[in-house]
């Protein structure tokens, strides 16, 4: 490749500048700087003529360089002119003339501190707006419920036995797997540390307290918001994406009615099944390890079962599941009406339902722990 | 400005997927800096010779020549700088949905050349207002966009890095008849303004007559002729009849003439 220059003749007040070489995207950061070095050294220049006869070749990179060129010039009062282009250039010369005319609209660049507490602000008010969204949806929810048990027959059976099977059913050998895992960890665990000061039996009522009314529910909770939760998100975020929801409304169909409703009642159904499920599943697994591990037979493991807890206790964490099925159901959804148009925002969306989900059925566990310590559970 | 020389050479392509042969022996030139305009019936296999050209479907037999060098027969990095000689206006723009319009045109630019912050963002909205949008569209998201200004931005960025050849798959589709005529236009002003070779993929019969130097026309796997209008015209061959003696064809070919006649008054 030959080489680019701008060689300049001066004659007191006169500059002409002659450019050669092809001024083409691949030289355009060699030719950036010639350019602004030429326009900086003959900054006292009055009349300036740049000459391109001897070009071998220009596209738009070049051309605009030299555009550039001629308004640094210009916007100073002097006067440049842009002469011997070729008949092919001088249509790229005439439409580049015409570009970047209005004033660049940078504002001044902003203080990282201020970014900082913009960024914290914003949080701040998200978090705001997004219960809001909530409450709104629960609300909606709520009135769209009812409406339903006034008139029974609009309610979307189809719809909702195809939802439990994907959230309930097909979910059932994971959970029961993670839990039962868990269970059995929670049992060596505790069989190794209590085993210290001969407290082995205790181990029983430690895992089946903690399986029944805390961990059980959670372990399902975490499960289905990250399986199906984020699942709701990503479909309804698609649907409102393709413009489905709107085809909805236009048909006089209430999408919560259609999409949501469904959606949270076989959720509502399927997270305390699973809860059933998963805690006899974790229960079973530390039997197992208490038996093969710890040396306590069956019937002995049973027995202190018996002892260590009482029906208040599987109450507890049952009673939590369906509050929590709903929470996770309700922020899918919100969630996904939140999608905007590209498919980062959809990436986005799932990620904050999943999340938010997580963090705010822990935060309702809170809520309720506070609530059976008060009644005495 | 139209050369004898063929930018694009296609020799008895063959294209198929699974036991379907949808380019059968097909043969083409693009001549540099015409615009030819590609038609046929509904998949009839137009995208899909674009594709091959692009590279972007492999072929079974024959060959491609792209600036008189087999793409399949050359390097990675040679492939590369022939790529940036191409650009390709997708059929529904295929802006990235995560960028704005300012972005998707920065974006090949930022690949494969080492501007300057400044430079960067002067060439882009230069790119962005030749394609006759202003600076407002700058930080709007594709899904902000109309189709036409979707179509117009996707133009932009096929036309970054400042290729020779232009590949544009129905670019009129979607687009109202005012917009769609406008579009013609811009992109006949730009292959003057850029001594572009354009190949169009296309369906309007307006953009056939007024803004195409050729037409090829894709039958039955194969490219049954090649010509100006009015070769197209005279043709004996009853799809090719159809398609510009039927209603809307003969239409378009009596709004052409009315143009040519009215010409010498223009001028």
């Amino acid at each position: 490749m030959s080489a680019v220059s701008l060689t300049a003749t001066a004659d007191g007040e006169r500059v002409a500048l002659a450019a050669t070489g092809a001024w083409t995207a691949e030289r355009a950061a060699e030719l950036e700087k010639i350019v602004d070095e030429t326009a900086q050294l003959y900054e006292t220049a009055r009349n300036v003529d740049i000459d391109l006869a001897k070009l071998e070749r220009l596209d738009t990179f070049g051309a605009w360089l030299i555009e550039r060129l001629k308004r640094a010039f210009t916007t100073r009062g002097s006067i440049a002119r842009i002469v011997g282009f070729s008949d092919a250039d001088r249509a790229l010369m005439e439409e580049l003339r015409l570009v970047n005319q209005s004033p660049r609209q940078d504002g001044p660049a902003a203080n990282g501190g201020v970014v900082a507490l913009d960024s914290i602000g914003r949080a701040v008010a998200e978090i705001d707006r997004s219960l809001v969204l909530l409450a709104h949806l629960l609300g909606a929810l709520t009135t769209v419920a009812l409406r339903t048990l006034a008139h029974p027959g609009r309610l979307r059976l189809t719809s909702i036995m195809h939802h439990l099977e994907r959230v309930g059913w097909r979910a059932v050998p994971i959970i029961l797997l993670s839990t039962f895992v868990i269970g059995a960890i929670l049992a060596q665990q505790g069989i190794f540390r209590f085993r210290s000061f001969g407290a082995d039996m205790y181990v029983v009522d430690m895992v089946s307290v903690l399986v029944l009314r805390e961990i059980g529910v959670l372990i399902v909770c975490v499960m289905v918001a990250g399986r199906s939760g984020s699942a709701y998100t990503a479909e309804i975020g698609a649907m409102k994406m393709r413009e489905e929801i709107d085809a909805l409304r236009t048909m006089g169909l209430d999408p919560i009615e259609v999409l949501v409703l469904p959606r949270i009642v076989a959720l509502v159904i399927a997270v305390p099944l699973l809860t059933f499920l998963g805690s006899m599943a974790a229960l079973y697994g530390a039997g197992l390890v208490c038996w093969l591990y710890g040396g306590m037979a069956p019937d002995i493991f049973l027995e202190r079962l018996r002892e260590a807890i009482w029906l208040p206790t599987f109450e507890v964490g049952m009673i939590k599941a369906p509050f929590m099925a709903l929470m996770i159901g309700l922020v899918a959804c919100v969630e996904g009406f939140e999608v905007e148009g590209s498919a980062a925002s959809l990436g986005l969306k799932t990620t904050a339902s999943v999340v938010k989900s997580i963090f705010l059925v822990i935060a309702l566990d809170g809520v309720f722990a506070i609530f059976f310590a008060g009644v005495g559970m | 400005m139209r050369s004898n020389t063929a930018v694009i050479s296609v020799r008895d392509l063959v294209v198929g997927f699974g036991d379907v042969t949808v380019l059968d022996h097909a043969t083409l030139d693009v001549f540099e800096g015409e615009i030819l305009g590609f038609v046929g019936g509904s998949g009839a296999g137009k995208s899909v010779l674009m594709r091959a050209i692009i590279g972007l479907v492999p072929m079974r037999k024959g060959t491609i020549e792209v600036f008189g060098t087999d793409l399949r027969a050359v390097g990675e990095s040679e492939l590369r700088s022939i790529e940036q000689r191409l650009g390709v206006l997708f059929q529904q723009g295929a802006l990235f949905s995560s960028l704005t319009a300012l972005q998707n045109v920065q974006f090949p630019m930022r690949e494969y050349l080492d501007l300057s912050p400044r430079l960067l963002e002067e060439i882009a909205l230069a790119k962005l207002e030749m394609v006759g949008l202003g600076a407002d569209v700058r930080g709007k998201f594709p899904a902000e966009l109309s189709g036409g200004m979707v179509k117009r931005v996707a133009l932009a960025r096929a036309l970054a890095l400042d290729p020779d050849i232009v590949f544009l798959d129905e670019p009129t589709s979607g687009l109202d008849p005012i917009g769609a005529a406008e579009f013609d236009e811009l992109i006949r002003t730009l292959q003057r303004t850029l001594g572009l070779s354009v190949f169009m993929v296309t369906h309007d019969l307006d953009s056939l007559h007024t803004v195409c130097d050729r037409i090829a026309v894709l039958s039955e796997g194969r490219v049954i002729a090649a010509g100006t209008i009015e070769t197209m015209l005279a043709f004996e061959h009853p799809w090719l009849k159809s398609y510009f003696h039927g209603n809307r064809g003969r239409q378009a070919n009596h709004q052409a003439q009315n143009q040519a006649q009215q010409q010498p008054i223009h001028h």
